[in-house]
């Protein structure tokens, strides 16, 4: 399992440093944003589930696993929030939000070190850059077409339904642009384009009413100030990626190399 | 290309690197989805600044 090591600890160290990264570049860039959204969310009288008639039922049974599985007191206790255990605000909710980015970015630098090795590996921090633009695209880009990034509060289909498919242009994205790279053949192009529009034309989930208190230009900021973010994200992550597994291997594959 | 030069693995056969690279990948996708995309609300309020920071479905 030697291989599997070694792209366990590059995504490690690669994951640690742009989550770290994006956990910053966050806290000035969109969860002040989101703070904001929260005092229209409150003064419209807590989450709207109103727009999205699946949700609660959900959020039941969420309740009822978690309460199940550990007694929890902090019900009452918790603030602002009516659905079970959640982080303090301050502090505790922000060391939560970096805790999720560094452990969802060893995921995404797992991913991306995976496919990129069967792909011939990324050589250096240049490459890096290019499977960072790739990975970008294919989990900022594309899914956030279909669903813009949303403010708490801002009216939104059914959760599973847009969980589906963003899932499911994530991996038709991945794949058409895979092709595209990779493959040496115009039915195999055009079968890439074909995957990558598809899911827009089958179109996301979306609310049955798009009325909501939350500003237009909030929500605007917010969907520059997530996709500019993720962008350095995914940028570092892919450099890193690059210069670790340089200096693991000792040696460098040249961009044409691997490209073909 | 020698791609022995510049695998991580290099003594590795296909078949054990092809299962290896897939299940680092596996590994990755599910604690991205744990985090980011399970509906158990401890796990939601925990992470829910992280959700909407990365555009991911959220409520």
């Amino acid at each position: 399992m030697t291989l599997f090591r070694n792209v366990v600890f590059i995504a490690a160290i690669a994951g640690l440093v742009a989550g770290v990264v994006l956990a910053c570049m966050q806290a000035y860039a969109t969860v002040p944003l989101i703070l904001k959204a929260e005092v229209y969310e409150q003064a419209g009288g807590g989450h709207d589930h109103a727009a999205a008639p699946a949700a609660p039922v959900e959020n039941a049974g969420g309740t009822m696993a978690i309460s199940s599985a550990a007694p929890a007191p902090a019900e009452a206790m918790a603030p602002a929030e009516d659905e079970g255990w959640a982080p303090a605000d301050g502090f505790e909710r922000f060391a939560f939000s970096v805790v999720a980015n560094i452990v969802t970015g060893i995921g995404f630098a797992l991913v991306l070190v995976a496919v990129s090795e069967f792909a011939g590996g990324i050589g250096n921090w240049r490459q890096g850059l290019f499977w960072g633009l790739a990975g970008f695209a294919v989990f900022t880009l594309a899914p956030g077409l279909g669903l813009p990034p949303e403010l708490p509060a801002m009216p939104a289909a059914d959760l599973v339904q847009r969980q589906i498919w963003w899932w499911a242009t994530v991996v038709a994205t991945a794949a058409g642009l895979g092709l595209l790279a990779f493959r040496r053949s115009l039915p195999l192009a055009v079968l890439a384009v074909a995957l990558m529009v598809a899911p827009h034309i089958v179109g996301a989930p979306q609310p049955d009413s798009f009325e909501t208190t939350i500003p237009e230009g909030l929500h605007h900021q917010f969907v520059v100030a997530v996709t500019l973010t993720n962008l350095v994200f995914w940028l570092v992550l892919g450099a890193v990626v690059g210069v670790v597994r340089g200096r693991f291997t000792g040696t460098a594959t040249s961009l044409r190399d691997s490209f073909a | 290309m020698n791609t022995a030069s510049v695998s991580l693995g290099a003594s590795v056969s296909s078949q054990s690197r092809f299962m290896q690279l897939a299940l680092a990948a596996f590994l990755g996708i599910f604690v991205m989805g744990f985090v980011g995309f399970s509906h158990i609300d401890a796990v939601h309020n925990a992470a829910h600044d992280y959700r909407h920071s990365m555009g991911f479905p959220c409520h």
